[in-house]
Formats: C-alpha cells, sequence, structure tokens
C-alpha cells in the first residue's frame, strides 16, 4: 500500500513540477498585464516539439534544446507584441477571446508543422529507474524536480536582486508609479511573456521524454497551469508552485486510487472548487474592496 | 414610438425570412444542404448565447456541453429505451434546464475570467464524463440515433429538415427580440450597464443571470436534442472545449448584443470551414487568426462595426 | 408624518468608521438636505439607506417598516429610489430604455408573455413607454426622446437618472450630488425640478454641496462631520451654527 503511496507520489510531484512552471508563467503575466494568457500550454508544446524536431536534424540534444527554449521565448514575445498590445485596455472578454483565440492559432500552426503524431525525447540520463522504498522513480523525474528548483531559484535572483526583475514587480503593483519612475511598462509586458514562454518551454522539454508531446498536448497542461495559478492565488509565485505540486499530486493520487478515466477532471475539479469557495486561492491576499 | 419599432423589429424577421425562403435556389447539392441545415442549428445556439455573452455581459465557454447533454439525452433515451423523440427533447431539455439552474447560481457571482473559468470546467468536466462513461453513451466512439418523429410522421431529408429549422430559426429570432424589447430583456441589459443601478431599480441580478443562463442552456440542449436526429449520431468532441469556443466565436464575431449578428456570426462560420477544404490542414489556424483579428479589429463585432460604418443608414443595433 | 427614521446607525470598514451612530428622521412631503465636508460619510450613508451597504449596527425604518437588512433590489418595492453621486447610466440603452427601466417594478416579468409579445403585454408596453417619454418631459430631457444614453450630454444624464428614480414611483427620492458638475443655469434648472417633484408629494433627500441650492430648497438639514451627526435644523439654524461653520471653514 504505501508503496504505491510513494509512486502515486513521486509521479504527482514530477508532473505537479510542470504544472507549476506553468502557473508561474500564468502568475508572471497576469501580475504584468492582469491577462490570463491562455496561450501558456503552447509555450509548453512549442518547447518540446521543438526540441523533438531539431534533434530529429542532427542536433545534439543541448543544442536543440537551447535553440528550441530560445524558439519559444521569441513566440512568446511575439503574442505580446501582435496580439496583446493592440488591445489594451479591452473588456476581459475580449481579451480572454483573443488569448484563446493566440492558442488556437499556435495549435493550428503547431499541427501544419509537425502533424499531429506524438513524439519522444530520449532521456538525459538514461531510464534505469531508482528504487525508492518499494516505488520506482526515474531518472527523467529527478532532472524535472531538479530543473524546476533551479527555475525558481534562478527567478528568486531574478526578481530579487535584479535591477530588472525588481522593476517587473514594481510595474505589476503599480502601473503608473513605474512609469513615473522611468520604467518601460511595455517593455516589462514584452518581459513577462517571455519569460512565461522560457518556463512552459523548459517544462515541456524535460516532461517529454516521460509524457511524450504532441501539438494537441498544449490545451490540458495550460488549463492544469491555470489550476495551479488559481489554487495558489492568481499572481503569487509561491502559491503557483505549491498548487502545482497540489494539483499534480492529487491527480496522480485520483489516478491511482479513484479512478483513471476522471484523472484529467481533477484539475477542473480544484477550478471549480477554488472559484466558487475560495477564489482568492492559498497564499492570495485578503483584499478588502473599496466602493 | 414602438409603432415604429415594431415596423424596425418586424422588417428584420421579414428579412430573415425572405433570405430563408430564397436559400433553396441557391443551393446545388445535399452537401451545400447540409451546411445551411448545420449553420441554423449553429445560429439558433449562438441567438441563445448571445442573449447571455452581448446582454447580459457574462460568458460561458461550456456551453457545448449543454448541446451535448441534449444530444446525448435525446439519443440514449431514444435509441436504448425506446422513448418518442419529442419526449426524449423535453426530457433533457428539463434535466438540462435544472442542471445548469444548480450550477449557475454560485458560478455566476463570478465575474470576467474567473466565470469564464468556472463554466469552462463545468464544460469540460461534462465532456470527459460523457467520454468515459461509455457504457451509456458509447464513449468516444459516440452514439448511433434514429430519426426523429412525432404522432407517427417521420423527419428526414435534407429539404424536410432544412424547413423545420428556417421556421425554428425564425421563431427563435422572433423570440429572442422580444425578449431583448421586453422589462425582463431591458433587466438584462440593466445589469450589463451598471449592475449597482439595475439592483436599486429593483432588478434582482443575480436571478436575471440565473435566468438567462438557463435559458440559454435549455435552448442549446433542444437543438443538441435535434441535431443528433438530423445527424444520425454524436460523439462527446460535440460537447468538448473547442466547441465552446467555436460557438464564442460566432456570436462575437457576428455582433455583440445583436440578434441577427448572431446569426450572420454562426452562418459566416459554419461555411468557412467548408468553403476553406483546401485549406484544411490551415483550418485550425485560420480559426485562431479569425478570433484574435475580430476582437482586435473589430471588437463589436462584424454587424455592429458595419452599422456603425459611414455608408450605412444609421439605426440602433438590430 | 415620519417617512424614514434613523436610529444609531453605524457602519465600519475594518477600522475605519465611516458611519458612527447617526440618527435622524425625514418627514414626509419635505426635502431633507445631508451636507458636510468631504469625508464626512454622506454617500456611505446613502447607500446604506439603498442597501448597498449593510449596517453594522443600528435601525432603518421606511415607513414604519426596518429596512437595513434588505438587499437593493429590494427596496425599489417599498417605495425606495436613488439617484449616484458618479453616474451609473445605462449607456447601452437609449433614454427612454433608461427611465423604463426604472418603472421595472411595475411593468411585466413575466418570461412567456416576454417571449411571445402577447397583446395585453404589447399594450402594456406601449403605455409604459408613454410615460416614461412623459416623465423625460418632466425632466427637461424631452429633446432626447429617441437618443442613445452614450450621446446624451452630462447635464441631460443628471436629469434622465431622476427620471429614472421618478419612473419607480417612489416615496423616498434620495439625490447624490445631483449639482455637481452643472453649471449656474443648470443647477437653477435643477432646483425647479426637484421643487415640482417635491410638489407631487414626492419626499425629497438630497446630498449636495451647493450651498447656495441647499439653503435655498430645504426645508430641513442635516450636517455630518466624520461620520457623525454634526447638527440638524431648518437651514437658517444651520447657517449660524457654530459648529457647523467651524467644521467647513475651520476654527480661527
Amino acid at each position: 500500500m504505501s508503496s504505491a503511496f510513494l509512486q502515486y507520489l513521486f509521479s504527482g510531484l514530477t508532473i505537479g513540477s510542470i504544472y507549476a512552471l506553468a502557473g508561474l508563467g500564468f502568475s508572471i503575466i497576469y501580475n504584468a498585464s492582469h491577462v490570463i494568457n491562455f496561450a501558456q500550454g503552447e509555450f509548453i508544446m512549442i518547447g518540446a516539439m521543438a526540441t523533438v524536431s531539431l534533434t530529429g536534424l542532427g542536433l545534439p540534444l543541448a543544442a536543440a534544446i537551447a535553440l528550441a527554449v530560445a524558439a519559444t521565448v521569441l513566440v512568446g514575445a511575439a503574442v505580446a507584441r501582435f496580439a496583446i498590445m493592440p488591445a489594451r485596455g479591452a473588456s476581459p472578454v475580449t481579451l480572454i477571446i483573443i488569448t484563446i483565440g493566440t492558442s488556437v492559432f499556435l495549435r493550428g500552426a503547431a499541427q501544419v508543422l509537425w502533424g499531429k503524431g506524438y513524439h519522444a525525447l530520449p532521456s538525459f540520463s538514461g531510464d534505469t529507474p531508482f528504487v525508492v522504498m518499494g516505488a520506482t522513480l526515474l531518472p527523467q523525474s529527478l532532472w524535472v524536480l531538479g530543473t524546476t528548483l533551479a527555475v525558481i531559484a534562478g527567478l528568486g535572483w531574478f526578481f530579487g536582486r535584479t535591477l530588472y526583475g525588481k522593476a517587473m514587480l514594481a510595474t505589476s503593483c503599480n502601473r503608473l508609479a513605474a512609469q513615473l519612475v522611468g520604467i518601460r511598462v511595455s517593455g516589462v509586458l514584452l518581459a513577462a511573456f517571455a519569460l512565461a514562454a522560457l518556463l512552459g518551454a523548459v517544462g515541456g522539454i524535460v516532461m517529454t521524454p516521460i509524457t511524450f508531446t504532441s501539438s494537441e498536448a498544449g490545451i490540458m497542461l495550460g488549463l492544469k497551469g491555470f489550476s495551479a495559478a488559481v489554487l495558489g492565488g492568481l499572481g503569487n509565485g509561491a502559491g503557483a508552485i505549491l498548487g502545482g505540486l497540489i494539483v499534480g499530486v492529487a491527480e496522480a493520487m485520483s489516478a491511482g486510487y479513484l479512478s483513471s478515466a476522471y484523472k484529467e477532471a481533477t484539475a477542473f475539479a480544484i477550478i471549480l472548487f477554488v472559484l466558487l469557495f475560495m477564489p482568492r486561492g492559498l497564499l492570495g491576499q485578503p483584499g478588502s474592496e473599496r466602493v | 414610438m414602438t409603432g415604429k419599432r415594431r415596423l424596425e423589429r418586424h422588417s428584420g424577421e421579414a428579412v430573415l425570412a425572405l433570405v430563408l425562403l430564397a436559400l433553396p435556389l441557391l443551393l446545388p447539392n445535399a452537401y451545400a444542404y447540409d451546411i445551411a441545415v448545420n449553420a441554423g442549428f449553429n445560429a439558433m445556439v449562438c441567438v441563445g448565447l448571445n442573449l447571455l455573452i452581448g446582454y447580459a455581459g457574462q460568458i460561458s465557454l461550456g456551453h457545448a456541453a449543454f448541446f451535448g447533454l441534449g444530444a446525448y439525452a435525446s439519443g440514449i433515451l431514444t435509441t436504448r429505451y425506446g422513448w418518442p423523440p419529442l419526449a426524449a427533447l423535453v426530457c433533457g431539455a428539463a434535466g438540462v434546464g435544472l442542471l445548469s439552474w444548480l450550477l449557475a447560481r454560485p458560478v455566476l457571482r463570478l465575474r470576467g475570467h474567473f466565470l469564464a473559468m468556472a463554466t469552462l470546467g463545468i464544460g469540460i468536466i461534462i465532456s470527459i464524463a460523457l467520454n468515459t462513461e461509455s457504457w451509456l453513451t458509447g464513449g468516444s466512439d459516440g452514439l448511433m440515433v434514429g430519426d426523429f418523429s412525432v404522432l407517427g410522421r417521420t423527419l428526414s431529408g435534407d429539404r424536410a429538415w432544412y424547413a423545420v429549422v428556417a421556421v425554428l430559426l425564425l421563431v427563435t429570432v422572433s423570440m429572442s427580440r422580444n425578449l431583448i424589447d421586453s422589462p425582463v430583456g431591458r433587466a438584462l441589459r440593466a445589469l450589463h450597464g451598471s449592475e449597482v443601478a439595475a439592483e436599486v431599480a429593483g432588478i434582482d441580478t443575480a436571478r436575471c443571470k440565473v435566468l438567462v443562463f438557463v435559458l440559454s442552456a435549455v435552448l442549446a440542449s433542444i437543438v443538441g436534442s435535434l441535431f443528433v436526429h438530423y445527424a444520425g449520431m454524436i460523439t462527446p468532441a460535440r460537447a468538448g472545449f473547442m466547441r465552446s469556443i467555436e460557438l464564442v466565436t460566432m456570436v462575437v464575431f457576428g455582433g455583440m448584443a445583436s440578434t441577427y449578428g448572431a446569426v450572420i456570426g454562426a452562418a459566416i462560420l459554419t461555411a468557412l470551414p467548408q468553403l476553406l477544404t483546401a485549406f484544411e490542414d490551415y483550418e485550425t489556424m485560420i480559426f485562431g487568426a479569425i478570433m484574435v483579428g475580430t476582437m482586435i479589429f473589430m471588437p463589436r463585432g462584424l454587424l455592429v462595426t458595419l452599422a456603425g460604418c459611414r455608408w450605412l443608414p444609421r439605426r440602433p443595433a438590430p | 408624518m415620519t417617512l424614514l427614521r434613523v436610529s444609531a446607525l453605524s457602519k465600519h470598514f475594518g477600522g475605519l468608521h465611516a458611519i458612527e451612530d447617526v440618527s435622524f428622521t425625514i418627514r414626509s412631503g419635505t426635502i431633507h438636505s445631508i451636507i458636510g465636508p468631504n469625508g464626512a460619510g454622506k454617500t456611505t450613508l446613502l447607500n446604506l439607506l439603498t442597501g448597498i451597504y449593510r449596517p453594522s449596527s443600528g435601525r432603518i425604518e421606511l415607513a414604519g417598516q426596518p429596512i437595513g437588512d434588505l438587499p437593493a433590489h429590494a427596496l425599489a418595492g417599498r417605495g425606495l429610489a436613488r439617484t449616484f453621486q458618479n453616474l451609473q447610466v445605462f449607456t447601452n440603452m437609449t433614454a427612454l430604455e433608461n427611465v423604463m427601466v426604472g418603472r421595472h417594478r411595475h411593468l411585466d416579468q413575466r418570461l412567456l408573455p416576454s417571449l411571445l409579445r402577447l397583446p395585453g403585454f404589447a399594450r402594456a408596453e406601449a403605455a409604459a413607454a408613454e410615460r416614461c417619454a412623459a416623465l423625460l418631459e418632466f425632466v427637461g430631457c424631452g429633446a432626447y426622446l429617441g437618443a442613445d444614453a452614450s450621446a446624451m450630454p452630462y447635464g441631460a444624464l443628471k436629469r434622465l437618472e431622476i427620471a429614472r428614480a421618478l419612473a419607480a414611483e417612489p416615496m423616498l427620492l434620495l439625490l447624490d450630488e445631483p449639482a455637481a458638475g452643472l453649471n449656474a443655469s443648470e443647477t437653477a434648472e435643477l432646483d425647479a425640478v426637484i421643487r415640482k417633484i417635491a410638489g407631487q408629494g414626492i419626499t425629497v433627500a438630497l446630498v449636495e454641496h451647493d450651498m447656495k441650492m441647499v439653503m435655498g430648497i430645504s426645508d430641513h438639514v442635516l450636517v455630518l462631520d466624520h461620520g457623525r451627526k454634526l447638527a440638524e435644523g431648518t437651514p437658517a439654524e444651520m447657517c449660524s451654527h457654530e459648529a457647523v461653520i467651524a467644521a467647513y471653514l475651520g476654527t480661527a
């Protein structure tokens, strides 16, 4: 019993790390612009699929990864520049449809480029699983967890120690004040999308050896990333991480103990629960509105 | 004052009736009829969805699920349990009415993207259930369903279905226009304009939102029930996320807060993929581009933007 | 007779005591003004009276019935209507439709007759439209009969809100800074409209900064300062009341 539990826990934490990265992407963009970026999942997919393509063309893995991440970051910046910026100040419904449309567009483009089949990447350091207290742990899972931790540490350094990161935080706190002290806020929007694309791509790449990828993979991943962000408290980075891990583990546990058929519904049930009963999420600030 | 309005309102319906009467002359083959009938089904769902999105200012990214529930209810009850189609349709509509009513009250307390995501979640959970409970629904393979018949007479064939859908579309449009121009309809539009002022005027805005949500869900269910007899089958994809997005796109593309806009949006976006079969591989990309492009360049939709054009006579959005 | 009775009303937002222990009455058939420096809590008081805020403590009674716990949309049925300081016009509708929304509680809200537009229903709608058109004339907005609300100038919109509030046939009409943003001639027109309204037997309570209008039109004045009642009485009494003068002008 307990080894099965550990098994679910490991796989839950692994996939949960990807959700955490996606959730961070949502939070960063939300903080910079109050936009919910439905295309976040496509960033994950593009990073993975691009890597597959490039290794298929003969590039060594490391180079392929670097190029794929760079390409995804460019896509993210393009989305910010051509889809979001022209619609500054539009109503929430309009913005939602724009980002959904962007996600549909990117998925369509991926289908044209790469077809609809599934693709895999070789595991970074072999497939021999470790056995920990009766549960198996793939080396790739360690890559996922390790990369996620590294990325989070990197973000912490970026937002806490660099001038640019602090400028982004300032903009999300108070846009007008940030402009008044000379911060280029449109640049912040671009940077937020680029950063979210980076997070998505990295997550997608380390995950592909375990779960495969396809041009359709983005939708569900994106929505589950949103679930993570909302659970943790939209806009809260630590919350997104916590939320991602919880969603991942909850999914694995419900697949293991309840029904694998309804596994996919777990994340959405969580979204509904959070939105209806604790809309501020686990770590969000309780606000009192000034009417 | 209302005499003039009555003329305007009926003139729109008269134009629509004429178009519907004349259209068969332009339809060369069964394939074209199929597009027209499907456009009609979509248009009816969109008219209801437009009341929710365009007039009341809410949003639903899960409406295809209600369409699917109506379709599956009709399919299952007629195929497995031998129910008469009309009874199955009514039962499906009643079930969807109850479900949407139970969901609406808590969910419609949310606003903006939170409401969008909640409706998205509901829609996806329903479509997952439809996919999973294959003992009942046939799973991802779907369900084969027989013809629609009532009082011993069977409805089959292109022309018969076209006639039925055309009449039903006219009725739906007419009722929607009646509703918009009534106290209930004004209450819906008021809550979109200023919720606090609507409340102070005596409008229970929470109840209004629930009403329009349930109404549009029940309409989607009825259309779904009819569709499944027309198409002869139903799969879970018809209740899925992408279908919900397509419906919302039709509403916003055609024109928010415009009944005829919803009809036109549905017609164009149903026909377009068929006309673009040469570009079939690019269909998804084009759809996405249309969604983004419309919202950036014509955020109020085609019809409302055209109505604001200098070269067309100035009148309030129909 | 006493139309509105407010007893020991308080509203706290966390640590902020927006309204603290306010008590007053409004007699029917009078024009009652509520004045006070900025931040005194005047709009908060109106929001409490119209059910937009729930009181933290205290009682509100309208025509002898307690209304403090009622939701905002129930109060129109009790005879209360209001306008807003920051216009809350339905810009997505025509001027006439705005007024007709005000009449909502008197109109047929049943779904089926609305969908089918039965002859009796259509007649009732036409009658309501005529009545609301007359109200537009009454407040001086007759010129905007066929217009979209979004096309109307500011001063006309302020009067449109009054027409909308009157359409509910209220016993008590609450006006929140109706003269804000109006020039001298528009203010004089507003003054005339308010007198006409009072002349029809509707009790009017207004929150206002325009002292000339307040002193000229009011039967009774209530002065708030920092959420508390500072003084109340006739306009003449308020003009010579020391504490009131001090609150507005400061002490020497």
